[in-house]
This record gives structure tokens, sequence and C-alpha cells, in this order.
């Protein structure tokens, strides 16, 4: 392999590397706000705010529904915006960024959810303010079950970011389509294969392990 | 340790009601009208079965729950209407252990303990002391790094109770708290309540379905069956003369003393017209309980006594015995007449042929 495919290759595990952890960070920042928020505000919930609850988990649907491909060009005017332009890798960030803010969102609530209202009860009965609870017992107890949501988050990145060379977006999918497809190179495409399945690997069993580390509930077998 | 002899709270429920509406409109009573005062410092018990609303009424003396009518009061404060500051402000002098422990999985021992002191705001250096009394208090010294999923039940339930103490509440409300604890470990953990009741005078409110909790440590009891109390006062007194039916349901698998099988099956309510025999509870209270008065009816007026079943037990401090004897018909009146002029309580089950 020439040293001109292996720069190529380099090149584009850095920037898919790129648009993933930064839509992560960005997703993240913004999913876990609104998936405690939509964990929250139901009917007699601890921010009880049924109508807002009700738009949000609307609008999270929608955006959900829309196939990622079809997102990335549809927003295209509001990319440019947000980016300056709507072409290149920093501009695939916001199309990737909006794809999975509402995932996250559904994955924090999820997580939220399922922890013991038995807790919430406990921590009432103590005198907690909502934000109290929210704080120190939802979004601790919920801890690891998040971190495996942003870990299946960061996973379906990594494969949306193989889209987002419809725009420009390079990375890994891209370079697999240009030179492993369309240049008829199928040694390329089998290393941007195997590369995104060492990528995922990584992302997953590290989320497995930080979320083992601050699981503290009884282990599944042999517990009482 | 530094113990703030707190004195517990009086807890009272004025006329409370409480109605679920349910689909279709169809409204459903889980409280009628109840009104009951809990003496300050005592350990009273709420037995009823599940579904009768006990565990409702518990939760309206930390607000968790609100009456749809009728007032609450603890220390003489309003819960039933207390909103936001002034409740969480309440909440912070009721404190609650429940059935399930309800405790974090990702806090350890100390940590669980030192959670409502943080909500409390209380400052760090302080929550340690504290958190360190707690733990010796409720005998986990040695457990203080562990977390909960490493604990048995009864230890879980011992952090719940140092959890609920940590704030110096005036009333511990306490919701089936043995009720998933083997028999043993119920003992050790009603006996801690009992200290602690003791040691810091504070009030404690407990539910639970089982009639033994309640001869165990309640000084009082209120019976409560489909959202109403039929019948409360002194445990020694329900025990020793149950009025309502409930009341004797709860006791009959305590005090003893169900008819064994063979009686039971040939049990008949009219009198044989041949020789026969009746069957009689015997009750003896207090003073009465240790006299050997079935030994002397034989002796004294030559009336043969069959001893069926029975039992001789503490209720607070007070001997209680229950048993159940046959009589011959013919001498039944008389035996009785003997027995109750000598301070026992009978009552005549039924005859067998």
């Amino acid at each position: 392999m020439s040293a001109n495919l292996i720069n190529l290759l380099l090149e584009a595990t850095g920037q898919t590397l790129y648009m993933v952890a930064i839509s992560a960070l960005f997703g993240t920042l913004l999913g876990l706000p609104l998936g405690l928020f939509l964990a929250t505000s139901q009917r007699g919930e601890l921010v009880s705010m049924p109508w807002v609850n009700k738009v949000l988990g609307l609008v999270v649907n929608a955006t959900r529904s829309v196939p990622f491909i079809i997102l990335v060009v549809a927003i295209i005017p509001f990319t440019r915006m947000v980016a300056g332009t709507s072409i290149g890798t920093t501009a695939a960030i916001v199309p990737l960024t909006i794809a999975t803010v509402p995932f996250i969102a559904r994955l924090v609530e999820n997580a939220i959810r399922e922890v013991d209202a038995g807790l919430i009860e406990a921590a009432r009965a103590m005198g907690a303010t909502p934000v109290q609870i929210i704080t120190k017992v939802l979004l601790r107890e919920a801890l690891p079950s998040i971190i495996l949501g942003l870990t299946l988050a960061i996973v379906s990145l990594i494969g949306y970011s193989a889209m987002v060379g419809a725009v420009g977006g390079e990375g890994l999918g891209d370079l697999g389509i240009r030179y492993g497809y369309q240049r008829f190179m199928p040694d390329v495409m089998a290393i941007v294969v195997v590369i995104l399945i060492v990528l995922v690997q990584l992302v997953q069993s590290i989320g497995e392990r930080i979320a083992a580390a601050v699981d503290k509930r009884a282990p599944k077998s042999g517990g009482q | 340790m530094t113990e703030n002899k707190t004195r517990g709270a009086s807890i009272a429920f004025d006329t409370v009601g409480k109605s679920f509406n349910k689909a279709g409109g169809v409204s459903f009573n889980a409280l009628d009208n109840v009104s009951l005062s809990v003496a300050p410092g005592a350990i009273t018990g709420i037995i009823g079965r599940s579904g009768a609303g006990k565990s409702t009424l518990l939760r309206m003396v930390n607000g968790l729950e609100r009456p749809t009518s009728g007032r609450v009061l603890v220390a003489g404060q309003e819960v039933s209407t207390a909103k936001g500051a002034q409740l969480r402000a309440i909440r912070r002098d009721v404190g609650m252990i429940f059935q399930h422990f309800n405790l974090l999985s990702t806090r350890t021992v100390a940590g669980n303990i030192a959670l409502p002191l943080e909500i409390a705001g209380v400052a760090a250096p302080q929550i340690k002391t504290r958190v360190a009394d707690l733990i010796d208090r409720v005998g986990l010294s040695d457990h203080a790094g562990r977390y909960p999923a490493e604990l048995s039940g009864g230890q879980k339930q011992r952090i719940g109770i140092a959890r609920a103490l940590a704030t110096e509440p005036k009333v511990l409300l306490s919701d089936e708290a043995t009720s998933a604890l083997d028999p043993e470990t119920t003992q050790t953990v009603l006996a801690l309540l009992k200290d602690i009741n003791r040691d810091l005078g504070l009030t404690i409110l407990l539910i639970t379905h089982e009639m033994a909790v309640v001869r165990d440590i309640a000084s009082h009891v209120a019976v409560i069956e489909a959202g109403r109390i039929v019948e409360h006062g002194a445990t020694y007194d329900i025990f020793t003369a149950p009025q309502h039916a409930t009341t004797r349901s709860f006791l009959s698998g305590v005090t003893g003393v169900t008819l064994p099988a063979f009686v039971r099956d040939r049990l008949v309510q009219n009198a044989p017209a041949q020789r026969g025999e009746e069957v009689v509870r015997v009750t003896f209270t207090g003073t009465y309980a240790t006299d050997p008065m079935l030994a002397r009816l034989t002796k004294d007026m030559g009336i043969p006594v069959n001893i069926l079943a029975g039992a001789i037990e503490e209720i607070g401090t007070q001997p209680y015995g229950n048993l159940l004897i046959s009589l011959p018909v013919s001498q039944a009146a008389q035996a009785r007449a003997f027995l109750e002029n000598h301070g026992l309580t009978t009552e005549m089950l039924g005859y067998v042929g």
C-alpha cells in the first residue's frame, strides 16, 4: 500500500474521530438536560410541565423519524447559518449533532425512568427539593445506564458519520465510498471496514468498563 | 455519642378523607373520616390488610399524600396544606423507613446516611461526626464503606433507620419496615426501634399487617379496615378484649389459639341432646394469667377439664394467656361461672358430641 494511501486513511480516521467526538460532546450537552426534562416533567412528576413535555416529545419523535441522509440535506440552510458553510467536516457536525440530541435524550429519559420510584419517595420524605432529587438521586443512580446509553449513541454516531460524505463531510465512510467503491479498490474498503470495527469495539468496551465501575448494584448473577 | 434528647411530637388526624378518581369517573374512598390522635413519644401501630388505607394514612404525616378532606397535624403544625420550603422543613422533622429500604445503590453506608444531612445543607465536618455516631448507634461500624448490595436485609434496614434519624426528627414513620425480613431479623430491627424510642423519646408510627409486630413493640394500636379505623386503644386492651371482627381475625394468628382441626370439624352450634362437651375459650389477663385456675376447677369443683390448645405470652410487659378447653355440657355453666368469678374471661365457641 502506498504511503499516500496510508496518509489518506490516517487523515480520514482523524476526521471521523473529530466529527464523532465533537457531535457526541454537543449531543450530550443538549441531549442530557433534554432527556432529564422529559423524564421528570409529565403530569404529577418532579417538575410537572405536561404541555411542554408533550411538545418536546413530539419534536424529539419528529427528528428521530427523519432518515439521517434526508436530515443532512434538508437542514443545509441551517447548517450554513451555524457553521458558516454547508460543506466539509466541520459543517457535518451540525446534522450529526441534531440527529444525536433526540437519540441521547430518549436514552437518558429511559435511564432516569429506570431509577426505583422508592428512591424518589425517600428523597422527598427527607425534604429534598426537586433539584436535589435530580442531582443527588436520579442522575447518580442512573449514571451506569446513562453511560451505556452514551456508548450506544457514540457507536451510532460512528455509523452516521459515514453518511456525511454526501455533503463533503469526509471521514472513513467517505473514503470507503470514493476509493473502495467508486475507484474499485477493495483493499481500501476492507481497511476502512476494519478500522470502523476496531473503533466501535474500543468505544463499546471503554463504555462498558466505565459503566461497570460506577455501578454498585449487586451483580446480575450470584446476587441476592 | 452526642445524644440530643429530642422530644417526640404528637400526630393528629382530624376527620381525614382521601378519595381517588378512578377510570370512568368513579371515585374510590381510600380513607373515610379518619380521626386518630397519636401520643407523643409512644410507639403506635396501625394494622390493616393491604388496600385498607394504612399506607395512605401514614404517608399523610410527611405530606407524601394529601387528604381530600380533613387535616393532618404534626406537633400542631398542619402538614396537609404545607407547601414548598415549609413542607420540606416539616419533613426534616419526620424520618421514614421503608419496606424495601429505598437506599441509594451508588452510595456507601456512610453516604446513604449522609444524604438527608446534605439535603438539609449541613456542613461537611458536622455530617462526618453525625454519620459516625449514627453508624455506631445502629451497629454498622464495620460496614461504613460498603455498598448496600453487599449487605443483608437486616443491615440495610439499619442503614434506613440511621438515615431516618440523621436530621434528629421528632417522629419516625415505619412503612412495613420488617415485612421483607425473616423472623429473627425482624426481632433485632424491632428491638432497635424500641431502643431508639426509649433513648430519644421520639414518636414512632408504624404500619404493618402483622399483629406480632404490634404486640412486640407498640403501646397503642389502631385497626383499619376499608378506609376506616374500626378499633383503637392500648395494645393490651385490644389484645385482651378485641371488639371488632377484623381485630379478632388479626389476633387469631397470634394469640393463638385457633381450634385444632379435629375439634373444629366436629364443632356444632346447638347443644347435643345426649352427653357432649362444650368448647370454651378462656382468656387470662394481667395478674390472673399465672393462677392455676383450671387445676382448682377440677380439684375444688370436681369438674373435668380437657385442654385443647393454649398459649401464654407477653404483651408489652403484661402476661396474657389464652386457652381452649372443653367441659361436660351439664357442668359447663357452673364451670364458666367459677372461672368468671375468679377474673377470667370465657367465651363459648360451640359443642362437640
